[in-house]
Order: structure tokens, then sequence, then C-alpha cells
């Protein structure tokens, strides 16, 4: 019965490298007809760089894909939906000021005798996927007025209308309401029955039960594990994807933490469409010398907007307290931060951590360069003197600090953002998913860091999605979920099972 | 790991190899061309060019544009000349306030300077995006200058004040005096100064500027201060050399400025670029100019041309950036 006739999709030994990491290494994959292959693995081991080679996003370095047996090479993705291929990504591509219904048909509109777009038609046929979906929006509405789980509900009408062969979902659920997800798990299984093969990136275990067939399991760039979802438990598939015992991961230096530096009282973020949704509700949160703290959550449980309302980036919308050293400190806006002993180390460095343009050397010394003026000017001997030992410290790989820090590595990158504050002397580090990004050796070389950072007496408060580093770097753990602070484990007492289980919504845990 | 490694700009190796081969090129083509005389007429063209294009290098590199310097340009020059000719009425007090050269010198400066802050108070504060806050500048600022002179030109200045345009200092033009003065303050102020740093830092990436704790938006206000001062500057020189304050004057100069930085090779997108490289790019529109007039082609032909030159220079950018990115 499983034949290879049955293969609708096949990749081969694909390899895939960007600028300092090899983001994919040999990773073989197959999905066939009819059945729901699901593609589990942690953030950063190649899931989706696979999904962009396989939709045409990318090409890969070496390789091959096979669609229904024939070779092929896709030069963009309009090109692999031609050939059947369809992906609905995680992160939103619709156009917010279009309708729903222009949204759908983008680019396959239909028109008039006379050439212009056919609405009377086009909105028709889009109230027929909306039905289909249980959508209840008019089509002409625009994108921008959706709730972000109706948006993405519109993403998969997209996919929905089209007639391809392989489905690609990409955490199709993250910002969905359970009702959504029944609806969107009765359309996979319409798509199953017709035959579509559907590939779906997940983190949720409980949802593979009710719609998988077949799990791959990636780490680090490699396929590590293939079977049926009847012959793998859910422990086997955790320690595939954690790829050792979750007691052997990386072991950090327990520290005593005495003296409190840092303390945030009740915090609060609004946000949301409407500006009244509380994206983080009363969060409260310590950090003494020494101590690394984490705060973990799912997408959108507030974790980053937390950091980044205590580092007065949302200053207009954010109510709460913040004491440093015990005494209380009004954070307007980042520069108020950096006075007070904070610095944020931002999760998408190259958007929000580094100036591109520029070299190593000037990138590290940004955050103090009045060590490096004198007499009003920059003294480029001075400023090299002044960030080289914390770049050495950190052991920057650059062939000069003169090299522009775009052809660094992502790791060195990171690096060279830690070299920057620390040569700033801050008193408590906020490190915003620090390893994103981040091939494996890179990894486990900034958690030495931050442990050593501690140990020097600096407080850590990092923020993290990925539940391994958690439990490898932090002394206390906080879990935050919609919002609120859930849970708070000292390092001893926390468990994997006793995190998510905090961290995921009421809805979800029972399936657990 | 104490050593820096300097880059050889390519670009601006670049430009200087086109500025060459133009010179070179036409000192063949016209026997009037490579003359001292003509060699300072070109510098005492460009003075004026420049001092607008170092702010707009300034601006750019922040990741801005501004629209109105020519039109700073001329309000500075009318109010400057209109002080000095019949000083300033103070209606309710029933007095004149009289002003000396050196007076309607500052209140040139200031007034373009008070622009450019409008400028940036604009752009920060009500998050404007520069193109539009500076259009509206150029309007406004076009409108004040007829207000002040009534459309008519303002003249009779006196030699004092026209030495600033037509004066000369150990035999060099005093507007050559100026712009090299400048040149030299912002080549500092841009490359060895914190200030200088955070420009750049800020047009590279004004996210990552903000969380570094830069003061963002005082750095930008700053920037369009020194623009509209420049232009202030510019606008005497304009005014001097002419004995007279024209109406009209600075008419499309923000194009030609735009070009030059543009030529000079500092991106429009922000935080790559050079003052010198501005230099470079004001001395071959300079030049063009200059040759082609000497050539009799057509003042038509020569916009044409320098079109082209313009489009050329940035193709030839994006080329270099692409072969970098993708080695």
């Amino acid at each position: 019965m499983m034949g290879s006739s049955d293969i609708v999709l096949e990749a081969t030994a694909i390899t895939k490298s960007f600028p300092g990491v090899r983001a994919l290494d040999g990773v073989s994959l197959r999905v066939r007809r009819g059945r729901l292959l699901a593609l589990l693995g942690e953030n950063g081991a190649g899931k989706s760089t696979l999904m962009n080679i396989l939709s045409g996003v990318f090409a890969p370095d070496t390789g091959t894909i096979r669609l229904s047996g024939q070779a092929v090479e896709f030069t963009s993705t309009r090109a692999a939906l031609e050939a059947g291929i369809g992906i609905v990504f995680q992160e939103l591509n619709l156009i917010p000021h279009l309708s729903v219904a222009e949204n759908i048909f983008l680019g396959r509109e239909p028109r008039t005798r006379t050439g212009l777009i056919d609405y009377p038609r086009l909105n028709a046929d889009a109230a027929v996927i909306l039905k289909r979906l249980d959508l209840q929006v008019p089509p002409q509405t625009l994108v921008a007025d959706l709730r972000v789980g109706q948006q993405q509900l519109v993403e998969i009408a997209r996919a929905v209308s089209l007639d391809v062969k392989v489905l690609i979902l990409d955490e199709p659920t993250s910002s969905l309401s359970a009702h959504e997800v029944e609806v969107l798990f009765g359309v996979i299984g319409e798509f199953k029955r017709r035959g579509v093969a559907i590939i779906y990136i997940t983190h949720k275990f409980e949802e593979l039960g009710r719609v998988g067939d077949d799990v791959t399991v990636m780490r680090d760039g490699r396929v590590v594990g293939e079977g049926t979802l009847a012959e793998l438990t859910r422990d086997a598939i955790v320690r595939l994807m954690a790829g050792r015992e979750q007691g052997e991961a990386y072991q950090k230096h327990v520290a005593s933490p005495t003296d409190e530096i840092l303390r945030v009282e009740n915090m609060s973020v609004r946000g949301g469409l409407t500006g009244r949704k509380m994206l983080v509700d009363g969060v409260s949160v310590r950090v003494c010398r020494g101590e690394v703290v984490a705060i973990f959550g799912l997408v959108g449980a507030g974790r980053t907007e937390l950091l980044e309302a205590i580092y007065g980036l949302h200053s207009s919308r954010t109510s709460g307290l913040v004491f440093m050293n015990g005494r209380q400190v009004s954070i307007l806006a980042p520069v108020d931060a950096i006075e007070a002993g904070l610095a944020l180390a931002p999760e998408d460095r190259k958007r929000e951590g580094l100036i591109l343009e520029m070299s190593v050397l000037e990138n590290a010394s940004l955050a103090s360069l009045p060590a490096a003026v004198k007499r009003g000017l920059i003294r480029p001997r001075r400023e090299a003197a002044h960030v080289s030992p914390y770049l050495d410290r950190f052991r920057v790989k650059t062939p000069s600090l003169g090299q522009k820090i775009r052809n660094l590595s992502g790791g060195n990158q990171q690096k060279v953002i830690l070299a920057k504050w620390l040569a700033a002397q801050p008193k408590v580090l906020l490190l915003d998913e620090p390893t994103r990004g981040i091939d494996v050796n890179a990894k486990r070389e900034i958690y030495a860091f931050i442990d050593e950072l501690a140990r020097s007496g600096l407080g850590v408060l990092v923020v993290s999605s990925e539940l391994l580093e958690v439990l490898a770097i932090a002394d206390t753990i906080v879990v935050m979920c919609e919002g609120r602070r859930t849970a708070e484990f000292a390092r001893r007492d926390a468990t994997a099972e006793k995190i998510l289980t905090a961290a995921l919504p009421d809805r979800a845990a029972v399936a657990l | 790991m104490t050593e820096i490694r300097h880059r050889i700009n390519l670009r601006q190796f670049q430009s200087l190899i086109a500025l060459a081969v133009m010179v070179l090129a036409l000192s063949l083509l016209s026997d009037r061309f490579l003359t001292v005389d003509n060699g300072w007429n070109i510098l005492r063209q460009i003075s004026v060019n420049l001092c607008l294009s170092v702010g707009m290098t300034l601006v750019i590199l922040s990741g801005g544009i501004d629209l109105s310097v020519g039109a700073i340009l001329g309000l500075a020059g009318a109010i400057a000349a209109g002080l000095l000719k019949n000083g300033l009425v103070l209606a309710t007090f029933g007095a004149r306030l009289e002003f000396t050269v050196t007076g309607a010198i500052v209140a040139g400066i200031v007034v373009g300077a008070a622009a450019g802050s409008f400028n940036g108070f604009a752009i920060t504060r009500f998050q404007l995006p520069p193109f539009v806050a500076t259009l509206g500048m150029l309007s406004i600022a076009r409108g004040l200058t007829m207000l002040w002179t009534g459309g008519f030109p303002i003249t009779g200045l006196g030699d004092r004040f026209g030495f600033l345009g037509t004066g000369a200092f150990l035999s060099m033009p005093m507007p050559v005096w100026i712009m090299l003065a400048l040149v030299a303050v912002f080549v500092v102020v841009t490359k060895r100064t914190r200030f200088g740093r955070h420009i750049y830092a800020v047009g590279g990436n004004e996210r990552a500027a903000l969380l570094t704790g830069l003061r963002v938006n005082r750095i930008k206000i700053a920037v369009y201060t020194l623009a509209g001062a420049l232009a202030g500057v510019a606008g005497l020189i304009v005014t001097a050399r002419l004995d007279s304050a024209q109406p009209n004057a600075g008419l499309g100069y923000e194009l030609d400025s735009i070009a030059a930085v543009v030529i000079g090779g500092t991106s429009l997108s922000g935080g790559r670029g050079s003052v010198m490289g501005t230099v470079l790019g004001c001395l071959i529109i300079g030049v063009l100019n200059n040759g082609l007039f000497l050539l009799n082609v057509s003042p038509f032909w020569q916009q044409v041309i320098k079109g082209g030159v313009i489009l050329l220079a940035v193709a030839i950018d994006k080329m270099n950036v692409r072969s970098r990115d993708s080695a």
C-alpha cells in the first residue's frame, strides 16, 4: 500500500548554507498521497529553511527535489505553486489594505471581458471558500480589520482555493482559537481524502494525534528520526528533538543569589488592534546579582513585550514599577534604561541589534563611545583598545576589527552585541532569545558566557521559547502564558512537563 | 586584535577615476578648459552646491532627505539682504533696527537653522516622513521669501557684504575659502566625532541605534538644523556674489545637491557614504557643466547628460553592493 507510487514529493540530500551557518545538511524527506507528515524540531533545527526550499523561496546548494517522480527546480514561489506546491507561512503574508477576497485570489483575479477585475465573481468565489472555513466575515472586509487568528484563516483560505498536490502548513494554529483549530482540522481531513499530501510543522504534540500520519524529526539541520505516528511515542520524539537526555544538557554553575539588583513590579503592557488587549498583564519579576532568570512562554505569551517594556520601549502604554538596587527608576526610553544599568540584546539581531553597514569595531563601541573620545574626537586606537578586551573575551572570530559586521556568522554577531554591552558596563543584561538562528556549537559557547557573566556579578534576564535552553541556563524560571505570569520554579524543581503545563493555555493543557 | 584594517573605498576610487577621465577628455577637447582661471571658475561655481550638499550628505546619511534647502537658501539670502538694506522695522515700538554686515550674516544663518530645526521637529515630534516635512518647508520658505521681498530683488548691498561672494583672500576666492572650511569641518565631524558616528548609526539602523541608547530624535533634529544653517550660508554666498537677493534664488538647487550626494556614493537609504564622496560628486557635476558649456553643448542637452550621469553612477554603485554582498 505504501509503494513508491504513493510518494508525491521527495527531497533528497538537500544542503543549504548561509554565511557562517550550515542550515541544512543532507536532508531527505518524503511525503505520500493523502497523508500528513508532521515535521518536528526545535527552533533553528532547519524546518523553515527546508520548507522555503520546497516552496521555491530559496534554491538548495545541493540535492534534488522530485514532484510526482519528476525532478523539479523552482525559481520562485510562483513556479512552485504552478507545479502544485502551496505553502502557508507562519508569518502572515497578506496585504492589509486589500479585502479578504482580493487577498485570497491575489495574482489570479477573475477578469471581465474588458480586462477589469470581475468583483461580483471574485467575492462570490471567496464567499464559498470562507464558508468552508466557517470564517464568518464578508469577503469585502479589509484584512487589516480582522483578528490575527482570522487573518491566519484567510492565509489558509488562499491555500484552500488552490489546486495543490502538496500543501505546507508552517505552525498554522499558533494564533487560532479552539473552534478555528477544529475547522482547520476538518479542512485538512478533506484535503487528505482528496489525496493531497500535507507537510505540517508544529510544536504542539497534542495536535498530531488528531491529524498526523507520519513524523519526521529534525535537529541541527539533519533528519534524526522518521516513522509513522503509531510507531513513535511522545517521549521518543522529545528525545530525538533534544538529541540528548534532558539531564545531560549544558551544566551550569549553581548560583546562590542574594542581593537583588532588578525588581519589576506589576508590569502591564496594553496593545493589540484595539489598544486595549493586555499583552503583559501584571507581571512581577526579580533578578539578583549573579542570577540567571529565564522567562519561558509560547508564541504570544508576552515575553518579548515584557522585556521591551522594562527597557522603556512602550512607555506610553506601559504601567508598572522598576527598581534597581532597591531604588525606583523611571524608564521612559532606552536611554533611561541604559543609564539605570540595563542592556538589551534583542531577538532579531539584524533588524534591531546591529548596524550592518558598520564594522565590527564600530558596532562594538557604539554603546560606550565616550571611552574612545579625547578632546572631542574619536581616537581609533583608543576605540580599538577599549573594545578589544571584550571582543577577545567572547572569542569573536573576525578577520579584522574593520570587517563589516554583516559578513560575520550569527553566533559571532551575537558575541559582538554581548561585547558591546559589556564594554558599557551594565548591571543587568536582558537577553531576548539569545541563541536564535545560531548553530549548535556557538549556542553552547553563548550558554557558557551567560553563566560566566552571571558569576562575575551581573544579573541576567533571558527570554526564551526553547525549553531545553531554559532548563540549561536558568537559576530561576518564570513561566508566562497569554500575558500573565503562571508559574515560577527554582532550577532544582523545574521539569519540562511542569514548565510546559504552566505555559499552555487551558484549552490545550488537557490534551497533553 | 587591535589592528584596524583600512579598506580601500572602491566607490570613491571609481568617482576619482571618472573625474580624472573627464578632466583628461575635456583638456583634449577644449584648450580653454585646463587653465588656472577656469579652475577657479569651476571651484567658485561648485561652492554653493557644495555648501548645500555637505548638509544634504548629513541628512541622507541619517536616512532622510531634505527638499527644502533650495528654498531655505532663497529665504536666508533675502532676509540677510533685507535686514542689511532696510533694517528691521518694529512697528509696535515705532523703531527701526539697523543691521551691520556681521549682523545680517548671522541673521541669515540663524534663519536657515531655524527653518531646518523646524524640519527636524516635524519629522521627530509628528513622525512626518522627511520627504513630506521638507516638501512643506520648501513651499513655506518660498512663500515667506515672496512675502519678505514683495517679489522684487533686493539690490545694492555694498562692497563689504559683496566681499563674501566676489572678494578674495590670499588670491583665493572667498566662496572657495568658505567651501573648503566647511568641508574640512564636516569631514572631521562625520569621521571623528560621536555625533558623526551616531548619524551613521541612525541611518544604518534606526531601531538598533535606539536600542543602543542613542538619542535618535535629537540627532535627527541636529542634522536638519545643520542642513538649514548650511543652506543659509549658501544663500549668503549667492546673494553676495550677485549683490542682490533674488526672490527665486536657489530654485531647484535641492535636486543638484541630491544628485551630487548620490554621485558621490552616499546611499539614499542611509548609513553609507561620506562627505569626501560628496566633494567628488560636486566636482564631477561642476566639471561636467563647465566642460559642456565650453564645448558649446546646448543647455538642454546638458540637462539630459547630467541625468544620464546620475543614473550611471547609481547603477554602478548598485552593482558594487550586489557583488560585495554575494561574495
